[in-house]
């Protein structure tokens, strides 16, 4: 058996990354390989499409009926779907209570206890929008996930994410052994989209590893709670899975120390681009209606 | 053989430098602000204090949390104070401070009961507002004479974010406006237990006084006053009580020792409050000065000279009944007096004493030791602010060596070269000094004795002083080495 690799999504809120993975791990398991996904967002939905339901048993949600995380087993909470890919949610407090970072941590500690790595190929992360506090960087702390994918796409939001990423990663680079693996383009169609994220994994001193065009066969998936490779194996799409799922297959101890760049010099590369016109600060700050009052004045 | 003041400074002087050599540079250039010796006639002791203490060293102080519920809140015997978090703050808080307290416990008192909501992880992970709502139920069902409700906060309440104000306002409702007062003294919060002090202090203002008047039957008299910041550890306040009372004075309320909810409710009706410990109530004092008019005035019953300054101050805010109280209440018990520094003056005269306690005690106890002969050396506050560095030189003596949030080391440091008579300080320095073979007092627990304020406290006073001096165990103490 080959060494595990333990691998983890990141990306802004609403990207794409719970479908990417999926995806992703889907077309693995196809590869034959072992999978574990670890979701780590208390929104429950990291493994969706392998389960076909909706939400399942978290870990938090039965420690906390049964008293502690000590009183479970991991067959309580392990549920095998598609291809046999084990899946666990960690699951976590309704919005606006208590404290979800923590939640992470007390169910990755249980998992790793609890032996769910055993027998497995991989394990993959999936952590909600940004690194927030210090439970959410858990899965990239010492002896976690060796590599981490940044899921983001053309829009300045997520690139601002992915650097944002970067620097957690960086942060954990030296002292444990995680590496940035590369970016994930889920293409939005926005302007010079390809060239925008090429640019950005250069400045962050990575690779786009894979850019994943739009397809609505994705939508029709996600409907039936299904991974693309499952309900339309011999789609496009499922193609583009099986190239990125081949390429992170191969990219095994390419990932690199992310170099991450400042809010301006973001900036400047999406003007670089043309994406971003040169801020005139004559109009910063001033609404529609100040404008507006000044054209006519002048 | 003994030092003349100049002496004396050019020795605390060179015992700072001496102490401040072992730090790092950085450490020892911010300690040294903390460290001086008093200068007569300036307006403040010449420490820096009420910053945050250095990592690394042991300091004394406590935090919020123990500010709020150990001190301010706790003591309110008829009101139920549920240390909220996981168990260890409230349990190693059990019992309090010796505030006694007349009153059923379990039944219509509960101070040295424990209360707490036991966080476990899952409280952490799905947050504990949901449990804090069932330990007010279940406080409810087992015991029905409780008069309201503290949530004293741990640590995590303000890091998880729980809406304990939410759940107070909720609860209160339900049980027809009971008094539930929710309390945010994470222990993370400011650099002393002093935060605790103030936070705590707000609420009353605004979870007790800002709830109108509960108790339109109180018929008033023009000698009303409340007794403020008197925590009656071994009785401290009963015995400042009866003297107010015999002088001609109704105590319409004690804060917080053997004080009940009424009290606090009722305290806006006071012609004049009388605070003895400044640092941890001025803060409602002079809100109640503000909102309600209601002069304050700071007292000492420290000892018979204090007492006498004392009486005679809060009499001048009255007519002549009360002056002429005074007299007579002083001249009483002047006999009584006399006749405790008779006895004991000759055992102590001259002894030397080395303070470090928090609250008011660092100066304020310097009068009772002064009343029988003895020399306060050195002094310092764990907690305290510039405010009482500055009443601080009403009782010092020009020289004394002042220590602010004094560290373990220079505290040991200090007491190794002055060789004082007697160490006056907590639990957890008291055997570090016997062990050096100095004598000691706890002078936040008066060491399981008191009361120690009033007439009758300065008696046992007196007798515990001399006890710890001379007692014969020092003289029969002989390190091994030295045969």
């Amino acid at each position: 058996m080959a060494k595990l690799r333990q691998i983890a999504f990141y990306g802004k809120g609403g990207i794409g990354k719970s479908t990417t993975s999926q995806n992703t791990l889907a077309a693995l398991a196809d590869l034959g390989q072992k999978i574990l996904i670890v979701g780590c967002d208390p929104k429950a939905d990291s493994t969706r499409l392998i389960l076909h339901a909706k939400a399942q048993d978290t870990i938090l949600s039965l420690a906390a009926e049964a008293g502690s995380v000590e009183d479970l087993e991991l067959e309580d909470v392990m549920k095998i779907g598609y291809k046999n890919i084990k899946c666990v949610e960690s699951g976590g407090p309704e919005p606006g209570v208590g404290c979800a970072g923590r939640g992470v941590i007390t169910s990755i500690n249980f998992l790793e206890e609890e032996g769910a790595y055993d027998g497995i190929d991989y394990v993959s992360y999936d952590v909600l929008g940004d690194v927030v506090c210090g439970g959410f960087a858990m899965p990239i702390r010492e002896n976690k996930a060796q590599e981490i994918y940044i899921v983001m796409s053309g829009e300045m939001m997520a690139m601002y994410a992915a650097n944002n990423i970067s620097k957690g990663i960086l942060k954990y680079a030296n002292s444990g052994g995680v590496r940035l693996g590369g970016l994930v383009c889920n293409e939005r169609q926005t302007d010079k989209e390809l060239e925008l994220a090429e640019s950005l994994a250069a400045k962050l001193g990575t690779t786009l590893i894979h850019f994943v065009p739009r397809d609505n066969v994705v939508q029709h998936a996600e409907l039936r709670r299904m991974t693309v490779l499952e309900y339309a194996p011999d789609s496009k799409q499922a193609q583009e899975y099986r190239d990125l799922a081949q390429k992170i297959h191969n990219n095994a101890g390419n990932g690199t120390i992310p170099t991450p760049i400042t809010m301006d010099e973001l900036e400047d590369m999406l003007m670089e681009h043309g994406i971003m016109k040169p801020v005139d600060e004559s109009i910063v700050g001033k609404t529609a209606a100040e404008l507006a009052a000044e054209a006519a004045a002048a | 053989m003994s030092l003349t003041v100049e002496q004396v400074k050019e020795r605390n002087q060179d015992l700072i430098k001496e102490v401040l050599e072992v730090y790092p540079d950085k450490t020892a250039k911010r300690r040294a602000k903390h460290l001086g010796t008093f200068e007569e006639g300036k307006s403040d002791c010449g420490v820096k204090s009420n910053v945050k203490s250095i990592p690394g060293v042991m300091t004394i102080r406590g935090c919020a949390y123990a500010g709020s519920k150990g001190v301010v809140w706790g003591p309110i015997k008829d009101m139920i104070h549920i240390s909220h978090g996981p168990v260890g703050c409230g349990q190693y808080s059990w019992a309090a401070r010796r505030n006694y307290y007349i009153g059923t416990t379990g039944v219509d008192s509960f101070v040295t009961m424990q209360f707490t909501s036991d966080f476990q992880e899952k409280d952490i992970v799905f947050g504990g507002d949901k449990k804090l709502e069932k330990i007010m139920d279940e406080i409810q069902v087992l015991f029905p004479l409780n008069k309201g409700i503290t949530v004293q906060s741990e640590c995590p309440i303000g890091l998880i974010g729980d809406d304990i104000e939410a759940v107070s306002k909720k609860k209160s409702k339900e049980y027809d406006g009971k008094t539930i007062v929710p309390v945010r003294c994470e222990g993370f919060r400011g650099v002393s237990q002093s935060l605790g002090h103030h936070i705590a202090n707000d609420t009353i203002r605004d979870w007790i006084f800002d709830k109108g008047d509960k108790h339109p039957e109180f018929v008033g008299t023009p000698y009303d006053v409340a007794i403020i910041g008197d925590y009656n550890i071994g009785g401290d306040a009963w015995a400042s009580r009866i003297l107010l009372e015999e002088m001609g004075l109704r105590v319409i309320a004690q804060w917080s020792g053997d004080g009940s909810i009424a009290e606090l409710e009722n305290s806006p009706k006071a012609k004049l409050n009388v605070l003895h410990c400044y640092r941890s109530m001025n803060y409602i004092s002079r809100h109640m000065e503000e909102k309600f008019g209601i002069p304050w005035v700071e007292y000492n019953f420290f000892g018979p000279s204090k007492i006498e300054a004392s009486l005679r101050e809060i009499a001048s805010h009255f007519d002549d009944k009360i002056k002429e109280g005074a007299e007579r209440v002083i001249a009483k018990y002047r006999k009584m007096m006399d006749a405790v520094i008779e006895k004991y003056k000759p055992r102590l005269a001259d002894k030397t004493v080395m303070l470090f306690v928090g609250g008011l005690r660092p100066r304020h106890v310097i009068g009772a030791y002064e009343d029988l002969g003895m020399n306060v050396v050195g002094t310092g506050y764990e907690f305290g602010h510039n405010d009482d560095y500055q009443r601080t030189t009403h009782y010092v003596k020009d020289g004394t060596l002042i220590y602010d949030d004094v560290t373990g080391y220079e505290f040991e440091k200090f007491v190794e070269k002055i060789q004082p008579d007697l160490v006056g300080s907590g639990i957890k320095e008291k055997y570090v000094f016997q062990k050096m073979g100095v004598p000691f007092r706890q002078m936040h627990s008066w060491d399981y004795s008191g009361p120690y304020h009033g007439y009758d406290g300065f008696a046992i006073f007196a007798r515990d002083m001399d006890m710890a001096i001379n007692n014969p165990v020092w003289g029969l103490t002989k390190a091994p080495w030295k045969k």
